[in-house]
């Protein structure tokens, strides 16, 4: 543990970016594969298609019935076409919430897999609103009865990860990453220059110890030394131990006290002040 | 309409000041159609060309006069401002100084203004955003903005109405900007539950996370003509897609053909649908004692309803 501090220490977070992209990191259906016992992927949204970016299904975690969703990219380029590069289109958030409200009707918990650079942006998702699609589902996860715990594995990007990331508890590899646009889109957006991708990396804090400072992400999963995919199996172990004890913390809340408490953890995020305080900071400064 | 410069006086004697350097104080140069308009019939018909019908951006306090019932606004945590709690700092960026110049420059210290008013004698809960201020973009100041009209519209037993211009996510605020998506939506989900509309009207130009949370999980949603509104922004649709976008792509108009809002509203229309819909969830009589012992701000204005 020490040793894999040391390491951390030493990388960039634009090092972190390419970790958290590896293409032979382990992917949601890994997760899925190795946690999950008599899993059914239920597909579609029932009112269009079926996205193959963002997946979803019921099965069986440590003997208990779940529903399972998570972005899947893919570990080459045919995988990656085929999953749209984990970029979901409507389709898959109004599937997720399709599968939400499943998981609630039948008082099975939600386990959720962030991993994508951003939700899709093409005319086609436009046209079908995907915007509207995203915002559903903040609104659904903040209402939801049952527990949500959201694991970031890989690539966490916009709202279209926040769409099934708002959680009782959020969990984060190591070497993974969150941010609010990926690097190379703030670059864009702040400086009109997707190269200056690694710079935006760093000023805008994406990394797990940073988001954990931040109180965002409740918990660091350590990975195996120089990454997940050096050792997949161990990493989606200590993934599935550690969501284990979170479940165990929250499954003896009634709905309405996890409802309370979701409500109250994602109230309370991003500092404000009054103005008056500012006046005061800015004469003090030198 | 006639009556909007005049209704108004306390904005517009402010703006027209700073406009006072530029030949504007007679002429308006419309950005749709270039024509020139006498500026006084500009303000007159609440900056819509009266030739080519484009609504120029109105800012966040020229909404509230021109919505608002008279003298019925009050504004609420006027003082709230950001923090850079990622001590922004890039080679090209410095977020706290940018910070101190827009304060100086806007007068507000972020990008939202909130509170509680009436249209057409129906009290409510609005929050307005203000593109001027690092266009109009949500970091903690406006999610905690949109957050608390949310719940004192649920606590006072009122609609919430939103008016949205906004780029979107505040990335100087990174990770914490993005959270306040899911803020406003924890809020507005207490406003569901107390049973009290959300009613959020699109401006040109909304996009992002904006979009992607509380503009577009209201009750309804209205949008001026022609205003963009979207997820992703054209110009990252066109490089991924590597050809051009319909002109009309992404307007209020498309957005209605494609089932995304209710209404496209011409500002001049708008104080009418509006008054039309609050109404219709406004079902008890408007009485004084309505919101006896509730919190503090309201008997002011309900006195005049
Ligand atoms: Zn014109």
């Amino acid at each position: 543990m020490a040793d894999e501090q040391h390491t951390s220490e030493e990388l960039t977070p634009w090092d972190i970016v390419q970790l958290a992209r590896h293409p032979q990191r382990p992917h949601t259906l890994d997760y899925i594969r190795g946690l999950c016992e008599d899993f059914v992927e239920l597909r579609g949204d029932r009112r269009f298609g079926d996205d193959r970016a963002l997946l979803g299904g019921i099965g069986r975690f440590n003997g208990q019935s779940v529903v399972v969703l998570g972005h899947q990219k893919g570990s080459n380029t045919k995988e990656n076409i085929q999953h749209n590069f984990g970029s979901p289109r409507p389709e898959g958030y109004r599937k997720a919430l399709r599968l939400m409200q499943h998981a609630e009707k039948f008082g099975f918990p939600v386990l959720a897999f962030i991993d994508t650079p951003g939700a899709d942006p093409s005319m086609g998702s436009e046209e079908r609103g995907i915007g509207e699609a995203i915002a559903a589902n903040l609104v659904v996860m903040a209402e939801l009865d049952v527990p949500i715990v959201t694991t970031v594995i890989g690539e966490g990007g916009s709202g279209g990860a926040l769409a099934i990331g708002v959680a009782d508890r959020l969990l984060m590899l190591q070497y993974a990453i969150y941010s609010v646009a990926s690097p190379e889109a703030s670059a864009a957006i702040l400086w009109r220059d997707a190269s200056k991708a690694p710079d935006a990396a760093k000023a805008m804090k994406i990394t797990a110890p940073d988001l954990h400072q931040l109180q965002i992400v409740d918990e660091i999963i350590p990975e195996p030394a120089g990454g997940a995919h050096l050792d997949t199996a161990a990493t989606i172990a200590a993934v599935g131990a550690s969501i284990q004890r979170h479940l165990d913390e929250l499954q003896v809340l009634p709905g309405r006290e996890l409802r309370q408490r979701r409500y109250e953890k994602y109230r309370s995020i991003g500092l404000v002040q009054q103005a008056q305080t500012i006046v005061l900071s800015t004469t003090e400064a030198p | 309409m006639k009556d909007f410069l005049r209704r108004t006086p306390r904005y517009f004697t402010a703006n027209r000041k700073t406009e006072q350097q530029i030949p504007e104080d007679l002429w308006h140069k419309c950005s749709g159609c270039g024509d020139l308009i006498p500026s006084k019939q500009f303000q007159d018909n609440a900056k819509v060309c009266p030739r080519c019908t484009h609504h120029e951006r109105l800012s966040a306090d020229e909404w509230v006069s021109y919505l608002l019932d008279l003298d019925s606004w009050q504004e609420h945590d006027a003082d709230l401002a950001p923090v850079d709690a990622l001590g922004f700092v890039s080679p090209k960026d410095n977020y706290a100084k940018k910070l101190e110049t827009l304060r100086e420059q806007t007068h507000r210290p972020d990008a939202a203004i909130c509170g509680v008013g009436a249209i057409g004698e129906v009290p409510l809960a609005l929050c307005v955003s203000d593109f001027a201020f690092m266009g109009g973009s949500m970091g903690a100041v406006v999610g905690e903005k949109v957050a608390r009209s949310a719940e004192r519209a649920a606590e006072l037993g009122m609609p919430l109405l939103t008016i949205n211009a906004s780029g979107g996510a505040r990335m100087h605020e990174g990770m914490l900007s993005l959270m306040q998506m899911a803020k406003v939506s924890v809020a507005l989900a207490r406003l569901g539950e107390a049973r009290q509309p959300h009613i959020s009207l699109l401006l040109d130009n909304c996009y992002g996370g904006v979009t992607a949370s509380y503009a577009s999980s209201a009750d309804i949603i209205i949008a001026e003509p022609r205003a963009h509104v979207g997820f992703a922004g054209p110009r990252v649709i066109e490089q991924t897609i590597r050809q051009k976008l319909p002109a009309d792509f992404q307007t209020a108009e498309f957005l209605l053909e494609h089932g995304m809002i209710d209404v496209v509203a011409s500002r001049a229309e708008l104080k009418s649908v509006l008054a039309r819909v609050l109404g219709l969830y406004t079902d008890k009589p408007r009485t004084e004692g309505r919101f006896a012992g509730h919190a503090n701000g309201v008997q002011s204005y309900i006195r005049g309803v």
